[in-house]
């Protein structure tokens, strides 16, 4: 099946061919005969042993095999328990696993009879190792030879350091051996768990871990072994405990509840507004679990603690999700309050626990006052709503309008505050990855080595992870220019690759937008002008044309309310279901793919505009977002939908179950879809019916 | 850049069907079924399921059933999952899934669970991931997920996980992307994959993609076209088939056709075969090459027989 060169066989091969068949044949179904009717005899044994020996791959002759010795067991057992006869059916059963392993070294068959029979506990374990160091001189990247051993340690209780060495031997012996590689790291994790708590020791192992693979990566650049294990290490040495990174509202702000403000007229199309549900968002440093309310607790005169439940924002069955939020529920009497202070509690106590098991230690608190304005200020219903416009001309610099008060404190949010550091970030972890860094860039000052480019730029993203997180420095700041720079070498250097380097820029790019007040000020736009009234949320992000192929940074745009990605290569709005201010999104002219990618907008209840003009939904017969959302395929959307109602509009569920699974909890009141493959009558009209609240769908009014 | 030559390979797929006694069908006589699914599955992308005699191939599917209610490789074999998965596909291409007594298979199936999550191929105890990925997407298309304990199913292939982002076969062992394919699949079919890195096994698996164009399954490996499935289904479940190029992995699964006698190699101017034929012809339908079936990266079927399965009525 592999590696066969491809030719017409002559006269005499097909011939012979021919005979070898009419003789396999006749062996099969010889056997198949003997094990239907259970026959153990030295003969027939016999003939499963040549059988095995042509094909290895036959596993019914395996399974026959099993049952022999079973047979044979069985029969002892009866009689006296003879171990020396046990011992020689075993040792038949090896010998003919090697025969099988020389016709065909990578027998999953063959391997597992040989783990069946020292199952047993009748054979010797150091012949075992004996035979598999023979084999791994042979072929050191042959993967079942591998488990065997892991397996054969594992009987002989082989400790985990005996093993390090034996890697470190085969490494030594060639730099380029993945496997071994692989299996040191694997060693290394059961250390680690194994020593708990010993961060000095872990330390000093990653230390000396660095120097061994720099061995490797000095003599030969550009194999890749060293590089993926270095990685690893990487890894490891950046692993922090979990903390609370930024939050809505942030911390010290006063907000006034903003869509009761009677400048904001969007109809209240569902009880959201009618409620007085506020959203309060916890963003994590990675994703975590045990967020509850014993864990976070909320401190505000007019609300209970107790009602409070806290949901993951992400889409995680096992409970991790590294935003989490909940609504604040203002009672119907409060009204008129012009300061209602609230106090949050995160991380009471150390429950709340990252995937990788490190607990949140410290406790952070968020403090805040809400200022509810008076019934009267409530909008009317049904009053008439302008359509929005993206358009350039609609939005002014912020530099041509004065400050306002609620533009400082939305960007008050990029203050982490002083007590999140994280405690458990060392200095070590900046001392190493300083290190590694000069000793990359001293590689790379002479070789050109594209996976010593990545590993650089991944270095200095690193360092500027630390840095962000208040781990001091000595006054190194990361320089973006650089970073872009080795990307934008990368995509020169390794052309194939380009989409990847593209992702992991817009992720560097986004990071520098968002890294200052300054920066971030350059993108924020007004949206019209201060002498028009105000029928929409002033403030808007506008990242479009950046090229941006990925969202990033989220944790530091929590205000956002209006957001302009249009015109960049977004495939994915994963990140953006953290943002539960946001009322108006552009991503029109980008790479949507389905509707299925939509997804993170089913979280955000306050989005009214949405714009996804040209896209390319319905443009591929693949869909990649299908597994990484929501759908029945998945298991993770109930089938018993109230797809009825939509029936007689001439729309197949098949179809359009991602539109109605998308569409049907928004209230949107503007929606653009024209240039993307999908869009005809029959989708619009099942779009106006899906939601009720539509008012302007690709410029057409609702009449 | 080539072009697929289809009718070739419908000819060549149904010469193999009814080859049954040269060597090489001898040879590989007890996995039989599988090559049903291969040569079907590619058929039907092709267009053209309708050249073979439909009830011959279920009655035949259905003798390969064992009295446990798993499938042997052929007629007289024993049971295995590796068997049991492909009778099931067969029948979902044929839409002839309820020719099976549900009840019996399903309970074939979950009986190979083990405590610690994992399943057994079969009664003699082989654990591997690659069962559980059979397990989890035969119950799927059955309907009957419930039958096993998925939390454990998932946590035991999460005990998979590699250091690079991959899976192995079993806890500790090196990634590899045909256990990855099966791991990634059956956590997207259990709407587990957030469990998974998409950065960092996606770039674990488009720097499979080597200079001929072609991908290779592990580091410093040779390329094959059976991995322009494994890996490009990864790929395209966690969203990162842009990773790759595209185009050169077209020109390299074209560049493996025997042109004249149909079927596709591993490599070119390999011997062709129904495996390498199918893994090639998926590929291509995973990349969009015109004329084809859309297939299912997770399921490994038609996306129409899938939408049948879960969308219809």
């Amino acid at each position: 099946m592999h590696g066969i060169y491809r030719k017409t066989p002559s006269q005499d091969e097909q011939e012979a061919s021919a005979l070898k068949a009419i003789e396999l044949r006749d062996l099969q179904s010889q056997f198949l005969h003997l094990h239907h009717n259970k026959i153990y005899t030295k003969e027939a044994l016999e003939t499963s042993a040549k059988l095995l020996e042509v094909n290895p791959e036959h596993y019914t002759g395996w399974n026959y095999r099993k049952l022999a010795v079973q047979h044979f067991l069985n029969h002892q057992s009866e009689t006296e328990a003879d171990s020396e006869s046990i011992q020689s059916v075993l040792n038949e059963e090896l010998k003919v696993v090697e025969n099988a392993l020389k016709k065909n070294f990578k027998s999953y068959g063959a391997w597992y009879h040989r783990k069946w029979v020292l199952s047993k506990g009748h054979s010797s374990t150091d012949n075992e190792l004996r035979l598999l160091v023979k084999f791994q001189k042979l072929d050191s990247r042959n993967f079942n030879a591998w488990n065997y051993r892991r397996f054969i340690t594992m009987l002989k209780k082989i400790s985990d350091e005996e093993e390090l060495q034996y890697t470190t031997d085969m490494i030594y012996d060639n730099f380029s051996n993945y496997s071994a590689w692989h299996n040191r790291s694997v060693l290394l994790s059961h250390l680690f768990e194994k020593r708990g708590e010993r961060q000095s020791h872990k330390e000093s192992v990653l230390e000396e871990e660095f120097e061994f693979v720099r061995n490797a990566l000095f003599t030969d650049p550009d194999d890749q072994s060293g590089w993926f294990y270095h990685l690893w290490l990487l890894d490891q040495t950046v692993k922090l405990e979990p903390f609370l990174l930024s939050s809505w509202p942030p911390h010290g702000s006063s907000r006034s509840v903003d869509y009761l403000d009677g400048r904001n007229l969007f109809p209240s199309m569902h009880s959201l507004s009618k409620d007085r549900m506020f959203p309060l968002v916890l963003y994590f440093s990675e994703p975590v679990e045990g967020v509850n309310s014993s864990t976070v607790t909320i401190e505000c005169e007019y609300y209970a603690n107790e009602d409070v439940i806290w949901r993951p924002l992400s889409a995680n069955k096992f409970g991790f999700s590294q935003v989490w939020f909940t609504y604040l529920n203002l009672p119907d009497e409060v009204h008129s309050l012009k300061d209602c202070h609230v106090k949050v509690f995160v991380a009471q106590f150390p429950d709340i626990v990252s995937s990788s098991g490190f607990s949140c230690s410290q406790t952070s608190h968020i403090v805040f006052s809400l200022c509810v304005p008076s019934h009267d200020r409530e909008h009317a219903e049904g009053q008439t709503v302008p359509r929005f416009s993206w358009k350039d001309k609609e939005f002014y610099s912020h530099a041509t309008q004065s400050h306002d008060a609620s533009l400082l404190r939305s960007l008050h949010q990029l203050k982490i505050a002083e007590e999140s550091k994280s405690k458990a970030a060392s200095d070590w972890s900046m001392k190493i990855i300083s290190n590694e860094i000069a000793h990359c860039r001293e590689l790379l000052s002479s070789t050109n080595c594209k996976i010593g480019k990545l590993t650089l730029a991944r270095l200095l993203m690193a360092q500027n992870k630390l840095i962000s997180y208040g781990i001091p420095n000595d006054g190194i700041e990361v320089h973006y220019e650089e970073i872009l720079g080795l990307y934008h070498d990368l995509m020169k250097l390794d052309p194939v690759h380009i989409c990847c380097y593209e992702d992991e820029s817009s992720l560097v790019l986004l990071k520098q937008v968002t890294s200052s007040m300054e920066s971030i000020l350059r993108y924020c736009y007004q949206y019209g002008d201060s002498t028009s009234p105000r029928m929409y949320p002033c403030l808007c992000l506008r990242l479009n044309g950046l090229s941006l192929s990925q969202i990033g940074s989220v944790e530091r745009l929590l205000w956002i309310q209006m957001l302009d990605l249009s015109h960049n290569k977004i495939r994915s709005i994963e990140g953006l279901e953290a943002l539960q201010l946001l009322s108006c999104l552009n991503l029109s002219n980008n790479k949507i793919c389905s509707f299925t990618a939509l997804e993170p907008l089913r979280s955000l209840k306050s989005l009214k505009v949405l714009n996804i003009s040209y896209n390319e939904i319905g443009a591929h017969a693949v869909n990649t977002r299908r597994y990484l959302c929501s759908s029945p395929m998945t298991h993770t959307v109930e089938n018993d939908w109230n797809f009825k109602e939509f029936t007689n509009s001439g729309v197949k569920l098949t179809n359009h179950w991602d539109v109605f699974f998308i569409f049907r909890d928004l209230n949107l009141i503007q929606l653009d879809i024209m240039g993307n493959a999908v869009v005809n009558d029959q989708l619009k009209s099942f779009l106006f019916k899906l939601m009720p609240s539509l008012k302007w769908l690709d410029g057409e009014n609702r009449n | 850049m080539g072009e697929l030559k289809t009718e070739k390979h419908v000819e060549y797929i149904l010469s193999v069907e009814k080859r049954k006694d040269d060597f090489v069908s001898v040879v590989m006589e007890h996995l039989r079924l599988n090559g049903a699914y291969w040569g079907l599955t590619t058929l039907d992308i092709l267009g053209k399921l309708e050249a073979v005699d439909q009830d011959e191939v279920v009655s035949w599917v259905m003798q390969c059933q064992h009295k446990s209610g798993g499938f042997g490789g052929n007629i007289g074999h024993d049971p295995h999952l590796l068997y049991t998965l492909s009778a099931i596909q067969v029948l979902a291409l044929f839409d002839k899934i309820e020719v099976l007594d549900i009840e019996k298979v399903s309970n074939y199936i979950a009986g190979l669970q083990n405590e610690d999550g994992s399943f057994s191929g079969d009664m003699w105890g082989e654990v591997d991931t690659r069962f559980s990925y059979i397990a989890i997407c035969s119950l799927a298309l059955l309907h009957q997920l419930d039958k096993i304990n998925v939390e454990k199913a998932v946590k035991y292939i999460l005990s998979c996980q590699n250091l690079d982002g991959g899976f192995g076969c079993t806890p500790g062992a090196e990634s590899h992307a045909g256990q990855i394919f099966c791991c990634v699949g059956a956590l997207a079919i259990t709407g587990s994959l957030h469990h998974v890195d998409e950065d960092l096994l996606g770039w674990w698996l488009c720097e499979r993609q080597v200079k001929s164009g072609g991908l290779n399954g592990r580091p410093e490996k040779l390329p094959d076209v059976c991995y322009s499935w494994w890996v490009l289904s990864s790929l395209i479940m966690i969203d990162r088939v842009h990773w790759i190029d595209k185009e050169k992995l077209v020109k390299f699964i074209l560049d493996c056709q025997d042109k004249e006698n149909g079927g596709i190699s591993d490599r070119p101017d390999d011997a062709v075969d129904v495996f390498h034929t199918y893994f090639g012809v998926a590929g291509l339908s995973l990349l969009e090459y015109p004329g084809l079936k859309a297939i299912d990266p997770a399921y490994a079927l038609p996306v129409d027989v899938i939408n049948r399965i879960f969308l219809g009525n």
